[in-house]
Protein backbone atom coordinates (compact mmCIF):
# COMPACT_ATOMS: atom_id res chain seq x y z
CA UNK A 1 0.00 0.00 0.00
CA UNK A 2 1.12 3.60 -1.00
CA UNK A 3 2.54 5.75 2.04
CA UNK A 4 -0.45 7.75 4.03
CA UNK A 5 -1.26 11.14 3.19
CA UNK A 6 -1.66 12.30 6.36
CA UNK A 7 -0.59 10.61 9.37
CA UNK A 8 -1.90 12.04 12.87
CA UNK A 9 -1.03 10.80 16.37
CA UNK A 10 -1.02 12.02 19.68
CA UNK A 11 -3.05 15.60 18.14
CA UNK A 12 -4.39 17.75 20.74
CA UNK A 13 -6.13 21.30 20.93
CA UNK A 14 -7.20 22.21 24.68
CA UNK A 15 -8.67 25.44 24.68
CA UNK A 16 -7.49 26.07 28.32
CA UNK A 17 -11.29 25.24 29.66
CA UNK A 18 -11.36 21.45 29.06
CA UNK A 19 -12.43 21.82 25.79
CA UNK A 20 -10.98 20.75 22.79
CA UNK A 21 -9.61 17.84 20.96
CA UNK A 22 -7.27 15.28 22.60
CA UNK A 23 -5.61 11.59 21.60
CA UNK A 24 -6.35 11.81 18.32
CA UNK A 25 -4.48 9.16 16.11
CA UNK A 26 -5.48 8.53 12.62
CA UNK A 27 -4.23 7.75 8.69
CA UNK A 28 -5.56 9.02 5.61
CA UNK A 29 -4.88 7.67 2.55
CA UNK A 30 -5.29 9.06 -1.41
CA UNK A 31 -8.38 8.82 -2.58
CA UNK A 32 -9.72 8.12 0.69
CA UNK A 33 -12.98 10.03 2.59
CA UNK A 34 -13.17 10.03 6.12
CA UNK A 35 -15.64 11.29 8.26
CA UNK A 36 -15.94 13.03 11.56
CA UNK A 37 -19.31 12.65 13.43
CA UNK A 38 -20.83 13.33 16.62
CA UNK A 39 -22.95 15.74 18.59
CA UNK A 40 -22.73 19.79 18.52
CA UNK A 41 -19.47 20.07 20.52
CA UNK A 42 -18.17 17.08 20.69
CA UNK A 43 -14.75 18.58 19.21
CA UNK A 44 -15.22 18.04 14.81
CA UNK A 45 -14.87 21.35 13.67
CA UNK A 46 -12.37 22.14 16.47
CA UNK A 47 -9.87 18.45 15.19
CA UNK A 48 -10.47 19.77 11.42
CA UNK A 49 -8.87 23.33 12.08
CA UNK A 50 -5.99 22.27 13.65
CA UNK A 51 -5.41 19.63 11.26
CA UNK A 52 -5.29 22.41 8.59
CA UNK A 53 -3.45 24.47 10.61
CA UNK A 54 -6.21 27.09 11.37
CA UNK A 55 -5.58 26.21 15.36
CA UNK A 56 -2.14 25.67 16.81
CA UNK A 57 -1.83 22.21 17.85
CA UNK A 58 -0.83 21.47 22.02
CA UNK A 59 0.56 18.14 21.67
CA UNK A 60 1.07 15.70 19.09
CA UNK A 61 2.30 15.18 15.38
CA UNK A 62 0.64 15.71 11.81
CA UNK A 63 2.52 14.24 9.18
CA UNK A 64 1.97 15.22 5.52
CA UNK A 65 3.13 14.20 2.47
CA UNK A 66 2.97 16.45 -0.91
CA UNK A 67 2.70 15.39 -4.15
CA UNK A 68 6.37 15.05 -4.53
CA UNK A 69 6.66 13.14 -1.88
CA UNK A 70 8.02 15.24 1.04
CA UNK A 71 6.82 14.97 4.26
CA UNK A 72 5.71 18.06 6.21
CA UNK A 73 5.43 18.01 10.27
CA UNK A 74 2.38 20.68 10.04
CA UNK A 75 2.28 21.15 13.85
CA UNK A 76 5.39 22.91 14.03
CA UNK A 77 5.49 24.59 10.18
CA UNK A 78 6.61 27.77 9.69
CA UNK A 79 3.28 30.07 8.78
CA UNK A 80 4.98 30.76 5.13
CA UNK A 81 5.32 27.41 4.57
CA UNK A 82 1.63 26.21 5.99
CA UNK A 83 0.07 29.06 3.77
CA UNK A 84 1.92 27.85 0.33
CA UNK A 85 0.65 24.01 1.19
CA UNK A 86 -3.00 25.61 1.76
CA UNK A 87 -2.52 27.44 -1.11
CA UNK A 88 -1.46 24.40 -3.47
CA UNK A 89 -1.68 21.22 -1.99
CA UNK A 90 -5.02 21.38 0.51
CA UNK A 91 -8.66 23.12 -0.40
CA UNK A 92 -11.24 23.83 2.83
CA UNK A 93 -14.79 24.14 1.86
CA UNK A 94 -16.52 25.77 4.57
CA UNK A 95 -20.36 25.21 5.94
CA UNK A 96 -21.39 29.04 5.15
CA UNK A 97 -20.64 29.43 1.62
CA UNK A 98 -20.05 33.14 3.16
CA UNK A 99 -17.05 32.30 4.77
CA UNK A 100 -15.56 30.32 1.49
CA UNK A 101 -16.69 32.22 -1.55
CA UNK A 102 -15.69 36.21 -2.40
CA UNK A 103 -19.24 36.91 -2.85
CA UNK A 104 -18.22 40.70 -4.46
CA UNK A 105 -16.89 39.25 -7.60
CA UNK A 106 -18.24 36.71 -10.23
CA UNK A 107 -18.09 32.87 -10.32
CA UNK A 108 -14.78 32.89 -12.83
CA UNK A 109 -12.98 34.96 -10.45
CA UNK A 110 -13.69 33.08 -7.67
CA UNK A 111 -12.79 29.92 -9.65
CA UNK A 112 -10.03 31.54 -10.95
CA UNK A 113 -8.40 33.16 -7.47
CA UNK A 114 -5.96 29.74 -6.82
CA UNK A 115 -4.71 29.87 -10.05
CA UNK A 116 -3.78 33.11 -10.08
CA UNK A 117 -2.08 32.82 -6.82
CA UNK A 118 0.26 29.98 -8.31
CA UNK A 119 1.28 32.32 -10.87
CA UNK A 120 -1.01 31.57 -14.32
CA UNK A 121 -1.32 34.98 -15.80
CA UNK A 122 -3.19 34.56 -19.22
CA UNK A 123 -6.65 35.85 -18.86
CA UNK A 124 -8.19 33.71 -21.61
CA UNK A 125 -6.93 30.22 -20.36
CA UNK A 126 -8.02 31.03 -16.69
CA UNK A 127 -11.31 32.07 -18.14
CA UNK A 128 -11.68 28.71 -20.16
CA UNK A 129 -10.79 26.48 -16.99
CA UNK A 130 -12.73 28.61 -14.63
CA UNK A 131 -15.80 27.21 -17.41
CA UNK A 132 -15.19 23.73 -17.19
CA UNK A 133 -14.78 23.65 -13.26
CA UNK A 134 -18.20 25.42 -13.61
CA UNK A 135 -19.62 22.67 -15.44
CA UNK A 136 -18.34 20.11 -13.86
CA UNK A 137 -19.97 21.01 -10.52
CA UNK A 138 -23.02 21.46 -12.83
CA UNK A 139 -23.18 25.50 -12.78
CA UNK A 140 -23.86 26.16 -16.90
CA UNK A 141 -20.79 28.34 -18.33
CA UNK A 142 -23.13 31.33 -19.03
CA UNK A 143 -23.23 31.62 -15.15
CA UNK A 144 -19.38 32.63 -15.11
CA UNK A 145 -19.68 36.57 -14.96
CA UNK A 146 -22.19 36.36 -12.52
CA UNK A 147 -22.08 36.88 -8.89
CA UNK A 148 -22.02 34.14 -5.78
CA UNK A 149 -25.15 36.41 -4.39
CA UNK A 150 -27.07 35.31 -7.62
CA UNK A 151 -26.43 31.48 -6.73
CA UNK A 152 -28.82 29.12 -4.94
CA UNK A 153 -27.64 27.86 -1.30
CA UNK A 154 -26.54 24.82 -3.74
CA UNK A 155 -24.94 26.61 -6.64
CA UNK A 156 -22.98 28.10 -3.70
CA UNK A 157 -21.41 25.26 -2.15
CA UNK A 158 -20.92 23.16 -5.46
CA UNK A 159 -19.00 26.73 -6.91
CA UNK A 160 -16.96 26.18 -3.19
CA UNK A 161 -15.79 22.73 -4.45
CA UNK A 162 -14.57 24.09 -8.11
CA UNK A 163 -12.98 26.89 -6.56
CA UNK A 164 -10.83 24.21 -4.52
CA UNK A 165 -10.38 21.61 -6.51
CA UNK A 166 -9.32 23.85 -9.70
CA UNK A 167 -5.58 23.64 -8.56
CA UNK A 168 -6.54 19.83 -7.73
CA UNK A 169 -5.22 19.74 -4.54
CA UNK A 170 -4.25 16.32 -2.41
CA UNK A 171 -6.56 16.73 0.68
CA UNK A 172 -9.53 18.86 1.30
CA UNK A 173 -10.56 19.22 4.30
CA UNK A 174 -14.72 20.26 4.38
CA UNK A 175 -17.17 21.28 7.19
CA UNK A 176 -20.11 20.79 7.07
CA UNK A 177 -20.19 21.55 3.58
CA UNK A 178 -24.20 19.87 3.45
CA UNK A 179 -25.29 21.77 6.47
CA UNK A 180 -27.28 24.71 5.18
CA UNK A 181 -28.11 22.65 2.32
CA UNK A 182 -32.06 20.95 1.82
CA UNK A 183 -32.68 17.39 1.49
CA UNK A 184 -33.00 17.45 -1.94
CA UNK A 185 -30.56 19.57 -2.66
CA UNK A 186 -28.14 17.88 -0.36
CA UNK A 187 -28.16 14.86 -2.33
CA UNK A 188 -27.02 16.08 -5.48
CA UNK A 189 -24.70 17.62 -3.96
CA UNK A 190 -23.07 14.58 -2.40
CA UNK A 191 -24.18 12.75 -5.62
CA UNK A 192 -21.75 15.13 -7.69
CA UNK A 193 -19.02 15.42 -4.61
CA UNK A 194 -18.63 11.28 -4.24
CA UNK A 195 -18.00 11.32 -7.92
CA UNK A 196 -15.40 14.16 -8.07
CA UNK A 197 -13.21 12.28 -5.46
CA UNK A 198 -13.77 8.98 -7.48
CA UNK A 199 -12.33 11.15 -11.12
CA UNK A 200 -9.28 13.34 -9.28
CA UNK A 201 -8.29 11.04 -6.50
CA UNK A 202 -8.73 13.64 -3.81
CA UNK A 203 -8.02 12.59 -0.21
CA UNK A 204 -11.45 14.57 1.99
CA UNK A 205 -11.79 14.81 5.77
CA UNK A 206 -15.27 15.68 6.05
CA UNK A 207 -16.67 16.96 9.64
CA UNK A 208 -20.47 16.21 9.13
CA UNK A 209 -23.45 15.25 12.26
CA UNK A 210 -25.08 13.40 9.47
CA UNK A 211 -24.50 9.70 9.31
CA UNK A 212 -26.39 9.62 5.80
CA UNK A 213 -23.45 11.53 4.78
CA UNK A 214 -21.13 9.33 5.84
CA UNK A 215 -22.72 6.14 5.08
CA UNK A 216 -22.98 7.99 0.87
CA UNK A 217 -19.17 9.13 0.88
CA UNK A 218 -16.89 7.50 3.44
CA UNK A 219 -14.59 4.43 3.87
CA UNK A 220 -13.56 5.20 6.87
CA UNK A 221 -15.11 7.11 9.97
CA UNK A 222 -14.17 8.41 13.32
CA UNK A 223 -17.19 8.92 16.26
CA UNK A 224 -16.37 11.75 18.47
CA UNK A 225 -17.40 12.53 22.01
CA UNK A 226 -16.30 14.98 24.82
CA UNK A 227 -13.32 16.39 22.29
CA UNK A 228 -12.12 12.87 21.82
CA UNK A 229 -12.49 9.68 19.15
CA UNK A 230 -14.39 7.04 21.15
CA UNK A 231 -14.97 4.68 17.94
CA UNK A 232 -12.78 4.68 14.31
CA UNK A 233 -12.91 2.09 11.29
CA UNK A 234 -14.93 1.05 8.62
CA UNK A 235 -17.54 3.41 7.92
CA UNK A 236 -19.57 -0.28 7.52
CA UNK A 237 -18.35 -1.60 10.22
CA UNK A 238 -19.36 1.20 12.59
CA UNK A 239 -22.83 1.91 10.60
CA UNK A 240 -23.63 -1.91 11.48
CA UNK A 241 -22.04 -3.08 14.20
CA UNK A 242 -21.22 0.28 16.47
CA UNK A 243 -18.66 -1.12 19.57
CA UNK A 244 -18.93 2.12 21.63
CA UNK A 245 -22.59 2.73 23.33
CA UNK A 246 -22.12 6.39 21.86
CA UNK A 247 -22.02 5.12 18.49
CA UNK A 248 -24.66 2.98 18.97
CA UNK A 249 -26.66 5.80 20.28
CA UNK A 250 -25.74 7.84 17.67
CA UNK A 251 -26.83 5.20 15.08
CA UNK A 252 -29.93 4.08 16.49
CA UNK A 253 -31.11 7.75 16.30
CA UNK A 254 -30.40 7.97 12.55
CA UNK A 255 -32.09 4.40 12.04
CA UNK A 256 -34.96 5.92 13.74
CA UNK A 257 -35.41 9.40 11.86
CA UNK B 1 -3.49 79.94 6.04
CA UNK B 2 -4.76 83.22 6.11
CA UNK B 3 -2.82 86.21 7.38
CA UNK B 4 -4.60 85.83 11.08
CA UNK B 5 -2.21 83.11 11.08
CA UNK B 6 0.30 82.84 13.49
CA UNK B 7 3.40 84.62 12.02
CA UNK B 8 6.63 81.90 11.14
CA UNK B 9 8.79 82.76 14.13
CA UNK B 10 6.05 81.26 16.42
CA UNK B 11 6.55 77.62 14.73
CA UNK B 12 9.63 75.28 14.52
CA UNK B 13 11.26 75.35 10.65
CA UNK B 14 8.72 73.11 8.40
CA UNK B 15 6.23 73.55 10.99
CA UNK B 16 6.79 70.49 12.64
CA UNK B 17 9.51 69.92 15.68
CA UNK B 18 12.61 68.52 15.11
CA UNK B 19 11.60 65.06 17.10
CA UNK B 20 9.17 64.23 15.11
CA UNK B 21 10.88 65.07 12.07
CA UNK B 22 13.49 62.47 12.98
CA UNK B 23 10.78 59.71 13.52
CA UNK B 24 9.34 60.35 9.99
CA UNK B 25 13.07 60.40 8.47
CA UNK B 26 13.67 57.11 10.32
CA UNK B 27 10.38 55.70 8.89
CA UNK B 28 11.97 57.05 5.24
CA UNK B 29 15.25 55.44 5.49
CA UNK B 30 13.24 52.27 6.55
CA UNK B 31 11.05 52.52 3.50
CA UNK B 32 13.66 53.57 1.24
CA UNK B 33 15.78 50.51 2.14
CA UNK B 34 12.45 47.96 1.26
CA UNK B 35 10.92 49.49 -1.63
CA UNK B 36 7.55 49.68 -1.91
CA UNK B 37 7.05 48.40 1.57
CA UNK B 38 4.36 50.63 3.88
CA UNK B 39 5.84 51.55 6.85
CA UNK B 40 4.00 53.04 9.82
CA UNK B 41 4.45 56.27 11.17
CA UNK B 42 2.68 58.67 13.81
CA UNK B 43 1.13 61.10 11.89
CA UNK B 44 1.00 64.34 13.12
CA UNK B 45 -2.30 66.78 13.85
CA UNK B 46 -1.47 69.06 10.93
CA UNK B 47 -3.57 72.67 9.91
CA UNK B 48 -4.83 71.05 6.97
CA UNK B 49 -7.97 67.91 7.50
CA UNK B 50 -7.10 64.61 6.18
CA UNK B 51 -7.60 64.40 2.46
CA UNK B 52 -5.58 67.92 2.09
CA UNK B 53 -2.26 65.61 1.35
CA UNK B 54 -1.60 65.74 5.68
CA UNK B 55 0.78 62.87 4.96
CA UNK B 56 2.62 64.69 1.45
CA UNK B 57 3.00 67.79 3.71
CA UNK B 58 4.41 66.03 6.69
CA UNK B 59 6.97 63.80 4.38
CA UNK B 60 7.96 67.44 2.66
CA UNK B 61 8.25 68.53 6.13
CA UNK B 62 10.58 66.09 7.18
CA UNK B 63 13.04 66.47 4.20
CA UNK B 64 12.79 70.00 3.22
CA UNK B 65 15.86 71.77 3.92
CA UNK B 66 16.74 75.96 3.40
CA UNK B 67 18.71 75.49 0.01
CA UNK B 68 15.46 73.58 -1.65
CA UNK B 69 13.41 75.02 -4.33
CA UNK B 70 9.80 73.39 -3.89
CA UNK B 71 7.50 72.90 -6.78
CA UNK B 72 3.56 71.74 -5.67
CA UNK B 73 1.03 70.34 -7.77
CA UNK B 74 -2.29 69.28 -8.28
CA UNK B 75 -3.70 67.45 -11.25
CA UNK B 76 -0.79 68.75 -12.84
CA UNK B 77 -1.06 72.29 -11.85
CA UNK B 78 0.82 74.58 -9.93
CA UNK B 79 -1.98 77.20 -9.65
CA UNK B 80 -5.17 75.08 -8.22
CA UNK B 81 -6.08 76.02 -4.70
CA UNK B 82 -4.76 72.78 -3.18
CA UNK B 83 -1.50 73.47 -4.91
CA UNK B 84 -1.53 77.04 -3.73
CA UNK B 85 -2.12 76.61 -0.28
CA UNK B 86 0.28 73.52 0.29
CA UNK B 87 3.20 75.83 -1.87
CA UNK B 88 2.24 79.37 0.59
CA UNK B 89 2.38 77.15 4.01
CA UNK B 90 5.92 75.64 3.28
CA UNK B 91 6.99 79.25 2.08
CA UNK B 92 5.76 80.81 5.25
CA UNK B 93 7.16 77.68 7.48
CA UNK B 94 10.23 77.44 5.88
CA UNK B 95 11.17 80.85 3.86
CA UNK B 96 12.37 78.01 0.61
CA UNK B 97 12.39 79.09 -2.78
CA UNK B 98 9.24 77.96 -4.99
CA UNK B 99 9.21 77.71 -8.66
CA UNK B 100 6.52 76.32 -10.61
CA UNK B 101 9.22 74.83 -13.14
CA UNK B 102 9.63 70.92 -12.72
CA UNK B 103 13.23 71.43 -14.20
CA UNK B 104 13.82 73.95 -11.14
CA UNK B 105 12.75 72.38 -8.41
CA UNK B 106 14.58 70.03 -5.75
CA UNK B 107 11.59 68.99 -4.15
CA UNK B 108 8.43 68.02 -5.85
CA UNK B 109 4.96 67.30 -3.75
CA UNK B 110 2.49 65.88 -5.77
CA UNK B 111 -1.22 65.00 -5.96
CA UNK B 112 -2.20 63.16 -9.08
CA UNK B 113 0.21 63.73 -11.70
CA UNK B 114 3.66 62.74 -12.26
CA UNK B 115 5.60 66.07 -13.89
CA UNK B 116 6.04 65.44 -17.97
CA UNK B 117 9.53 66.61 -18.42
CA UNK B 118 11.89 63.99 -17.24
CA UNK B 119 13.11 63.78 -13.30
CA UNK B 120 17.04 63.89 -13.11
CA UNK B 121 19.13 62.32 -9.94
CA UNK B 122 18.85 64.61 -7.42
CA UNK B 123 15.29 65.27 -7.47
CA UNK B 124 12.85 64.42 -4.87
CA UNK B 125 9.02 63.36 -5.37
CA UNK B 126 6.24 63.43 -2.73
CA UNK B 127 3.37 62.36 -3.24
CA UNK B 128 -0.24 62.51 -1.40
CA UNK B 129 -1.93 59.34 -0.66
CA UNK B 130 -5.08 59.01 0.48
CA UNK B 131 -5.17 55.17 0.19
CA UNK B 132 -1.74 53.42 0.82
CA UNK B 133 -3.13 49.92 0.33
CA UNK B 134 -3.67 48.66 -3.18
CA UNK B 135 -5.55 45.03 -1.85
CA UNK B 136 -8.04 47.25 0.25
CA UNK B 137 -10.86 47.13 -1.76
CA UNK B 138 -10.70 43.42 -2.09
CA UNK B 139 -9.62 42.98 1.54
CA UNK B 140 -10.82 45.19 4.36
CA UNK B 141 -8.74 43.79 7.13
CA UNK B 142 -5.54 45.30 8.02
CA UNK B 143 -4.25 42.36 9.41
CA UNK B 144 -5.11 40.14 6.72
CA UNK B 145 -3.58 42.45 4.48
CA UNK B 146 -0.55 42.37 6.20
CA UNK B 147 0.00 38.76 6.09
CA UNK B 148 -0.51 38.54 2.31
CA UNK B 149 2.44 41.25 2.25
CA UNK B 150 4.40 39.56 4.25
CA UNK B 151 3.26 36.15 2.38
CA UNK B 152 3.83 37.91 -0.83
CA UNK B 153 0.42 36.82 -1.75
CA UNK B 154 -0.36 38.96 -4.42
CA UNK B 155 -3.28 36.37 -6.08
CA UNK B 156 -5.75 38.75 -4.87
CA UNK B 157 -5.15 41.51 -7.09
CA UNK B 158 -5.16 39.94 -10.18
CA UNK B 159 -8.91 39.06 -9.28
CA UNK B 160 -9.59 42.76 -9.55
CA UNK B 161 -8.28 43.08 -12.67
CA UNK B 162 -9.51 39.51 -14.05
CA UNK B 163 -13.01 41.02 -12.98
CA UNK B 164 -12.56 44.28 -14.63
CA UNK B 165 -11.88 42.64 -17.69
CA UNK B 166 -14.84 40.10 -16.99
CA UNK B 167 -16.96 43.35 -16.69
CA UNK B 168 -15.44 45.77 -19.25
CA UNK B 169 -13.73 43.44 -21.64
CA UNK B 170 -10.30 45.32 -20.95
CA UNK B 171 -8.28 46.17 -17.67
CA UNK B 172 -10.42 49.47 -16.62
CA UNK B 173 -8.77 50.61 -13.72
CA UNK B 174 -7.51 53.97 -15.44
CA UNK B 175 -5.46 55.70 -12.27
CA UNK B 176 -4.20 53.86 -9.16
CA UNK B 177 -3.10 51.56 -11.28
CA UNK B 178 -1.14 48.35 -9.04
CA UNK B 179 2.47 48.03 -9.54
CA UNK B 180 4.99 46.10 -8.36
CA UNK B 181 7.76 47.77 -6.74
CA UNK B 182 11.40 45.52 -6.95
CA UNK B 183 9.39 42.33 -7.97
CA UNK B 184 8.28 42.05 -4.00
CA UNK B 185 5.73 44.74 -2.94
CA UNK B 186 2.64 45.11 -4.34
CA UNK B 187 2.33 49.01 -4.30
CA UNK B 188 -0.88 51.70 -5.05
CA UNK B 189 1.28 54.71 -7.01
CA UNK B 190 -1.17 57.01 -5.72
CA UNK B 191 -4.19 58.20 -7.84
CA UNK B 192 -1.85 58.73 -10.52
CA UNK B 193 -3.20 57.95 -14.02
CA UNK B 194 -1.95 54.85 -15.30
CA UNK B 195 -0.31 56.88 -18.34
CA UNK B 196 2.17 57.85 -15.30
CA UNK B 197 3.45 54.48 -14.11
CA UNK B 198 5.82 53.84 -16.62
CA UNK B 199 7.77 56.87 -15.16
CA UNK B 200 7.94 55.02 -11.91
CA UNK B 201 10.12 52.31 -13.41
CA UNK B 202 13.93 53.00 -13.20
CA UNK B 203 13.52 56.69 -12.03
CA UNK B 204 16.11 59.13 -11.77
CA UNK B 205 14.32 60.55 -9.17
CA UNK B 206 13.72 59.53 -5.08
CA UNK B 207 9.86 58.96 -5.25
CA UNK B 208 7.95 58.90 -1.92
CA UNK B 209 4.37 58.18 -0.56
CA UNK B 210 2.62 59.22 2.27
CA UNK B 211 -0.51 58.46 4.12
CA UNK B 212 -1.50 61.14 6.46
CA UNK B 213 -4.78 58.99 7.87
CA UNK B 214 -3.82 55.55 7.30
CA UNK B 215 -0.41 56.85 9.11
CA UNK B 216 2.19 54.70 6.25
CA UNK B 217 4.95 55.80 4.18
CA UNK B 218 6.64 54.16 1.05
CA UNK B 219 9.42 54.96 -1.22
CA UNK B 220 10.44 53.89 -4.40
CA UNK B 221 14.66 54.50 -4.73
CA UNK B 222 16.62 55.42 -7.42
CA UNK B 223 16.52 53.05 -10.49
CA UNK B 224 13.86 50.48 -8.73
CA UNK B 225 12.30 48.64 -11.21
CA UNK B 226 8.48 49.06 -11.19
CA UNK B 227 5.88 46.92 -12.80
CA UNK B 228 2.09 46.99 -13.40
CA UNK B 229 0.34 44.45 -13.07
CA UNK B 230 -1.48 42.60 -16.12
CA UNK B 231 -2.26 39.91 -18.27
CA UNK B 232 -0.22 37.74 -20.81
CA UNK B 233 -3.25 38.86 -22.88
CA UNK B 234 -4.14 41.79 -21.65
CA UNK B 235 -0.82 43.67 -21.50
CA UNK B 236 -0.65 46.88 -19.57
CA UNK B 237 -1.08 49.65 -22.18
CA UNK B 238 -1.26 53.80 -21.53
CA UNK B 239 -4.01 55.96 -22.45
CA UNK B 240 -3.60 57.55 -25.81
CA UNK B 241 -5.50 60.92 -27.02
CA UNK B 242 -6.25 61.31 -30.91
CA UNK B 243 -5.81 64.95 -30.69
CA UNK B 244 -2.84 66.52 -29.81
CA UNK B 245 -2.69 69.69 -26.40
CA UNK B 246 -5.12 72.79 -28.16
CA UNK B 247 -2.54 74.99 -26.72
CA UNK B 248 1.18 73.34 -27.25
CA UNK B 249 0.63 70.85 -29.34
CA UNK B 250 2.10 68.42 -27.57
CA UNK B 251 0.92 64.36 -28.68
CA UNK B 252 2.33 62.61 -25.74
CA UNK B 253 1.55 64.31 -22.70
CA UNK B 254 -1.03 63.68 -20.69
CA UNK B 255 -4.17 65.27 -21.80
CA UNK B 256 -7.59 66.97 -19.35
CA UNK B 257 -10.62 67.85 -21.59
CA UNK B 258 -11.92 71.12 -20.32
CA UNK B 259 -15.01 72.05 -21.26
CA UNK B 260 -14.49 76.02 -23.25
CA UNK B 261 -18.29 77.78 -23.52
CA UNK B 262 -22.05 77.32 -21.93
CA UNK B 263 -22.37 75.71 -25.48
CA UNK B 264 -20.42 72.75 -24.23
CA UNK B 265 -17.52 73.12 -26.59
CA UNK B 266 -14.64 71.42 -25.25
CA UNK B 267 -10.83 71.07 -26.46
CA UNK B 268 -7.98 69.05 -24.88
CA UNK B 269 -5.07 70.29 -23.24
CA UNK B 270 -1.90 69.29 -21.01
CA UNK B 271 -2.15 68.35 -17.41
CA UNK B 272 0.88 69.18 -16.73
CA UNK B 273 0.47 73.30 -16.69
CA UNK B 274 4.46 74.08 -16.75
CA UNK B 275 5.02 71.42 -19.29
CA UNK B 276 2.41 73.07 -22.01
CA UNK B 277 4.22 76.05 -20.88
CA UNK B 278 7.91 75.42 -21.78
CA UNK B 279 6.11 74.03 -25.37
CA UNK B 280 4.46 77.14 -26.08
CA UNK B 281 7.31 78.49 -25.43
CA UNK B 282 9.62 76.81 -27.23
CA UNK B 283 7.68 77.37 -30.08
CA UNK B 284 7.32 80.85 -29.94
N1 LIG C 1 -12.28 29.51 20.87
C1 LIG C 1 -12.77 28.65 21.80
N2 LIG C 1 -12.47 28.84 23.10
C2 LIG C 1 -12.95 27.99 24.04
N3 LIG C 1 -13.74 26.93 23.78
C3 LIG C 1 -14.08 26.71 22.49
C4 LIG C 1 -13.61 27.55 21.45
N4 LIG C 1 -14.11 27.10 20.27
C5 LIG C 1 -14.84 26.01 20.58
N5 LIG C 1 -14.82 25.77 21.91
C6 LIG C 1 -15.47 24.66 22.62
O1 LIG C 1 -14.84 23.45 22.22
C7 LIG C 1 -15.79 22.43 22.05
C8 LIG C 1 -15.72 21.84 20.66
O2 LIG C 1 -16.16 22.82 19.72
P1 LIG C 1 -16.26 22.53 18.17
O3 LIG C 1 -16.64 23.78 17.50
O4 LIG C 1 -15.02 21.86 17.74
O5 LIG C 1 -17.45 21.47 18.14
P2 LIG C 1 -18.17 20.81 16.90
O6 LIG C 1 -18.12 19.37 17.13
O7 LIG C 1 -17.62 21.33 15.62
O8 LIG C 1 -19.67 21.32 17.11
P3 LIG C 1 -20.79 21.72 16.01
O9 LIG C 1 -21.36 20.44 15.52
O10 LIG C 1 -21.79 22.50 16.81
O11 LIG C 1 -20.14 22.53 14.95
C9 LIG C 1 -17.15 23.05 22.38
O12 LIG C 1 -17.49 22.75 23.70
C10 LIG C 1 -16.91 24.53 22.22
O13 LIG C 1 -17.75 25.26 23.07
MG1 LIG D 1 -18.45 22.53 14.02
ZN1 LIG E 1 0.01 71.49 -23.86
Amino acid sequence: MSQPVLSVSGLAKDYGNGQGCFDIDFELYEGEVLCIVGESGSGKSTLLSTLAGRLSADAGSVRFRDRAGSSHELTTLAEAERRRLARSEWGFVTQHARDGLRMNVSAGANVSERLMALGQRHYGQLRETAAQWLEKVEISRERLDDRPTAFSGGMQQRLQIARNLVTQPRLVFMDEPTGGLDVSVQARFLDLLRRLVHDTGIAVIMVTHDLGVTRLLAQRTLVMQQGRVVEAGLTDQILDDPQHPYSQLLVSSILQA
Amino acid sequence: MTETCHSQWQYNFAFLDENTKRMLRRALLKAVAIPGYQVPFGSREMPLPYGWGTGGIQLTASIIGQDDVLKVIDQGADDTTNAVNIRRFFARVTSVATTSSTAAASLIQSRHRIPETPLRPGQIMVFQVPEPEALRTLEASEVETRKLHAHQEYGLMHVKLYEDIARFGHIATSYDYPVMVNQRYLSSPSPIPKFDNPKLHMSPALLLFGAGREKRLYAIPPHTRVESLAFEDHPFTVQRWEQACALCGSHDSYLDEIITDDAGARMFVCSDTDYCQQQQESKA
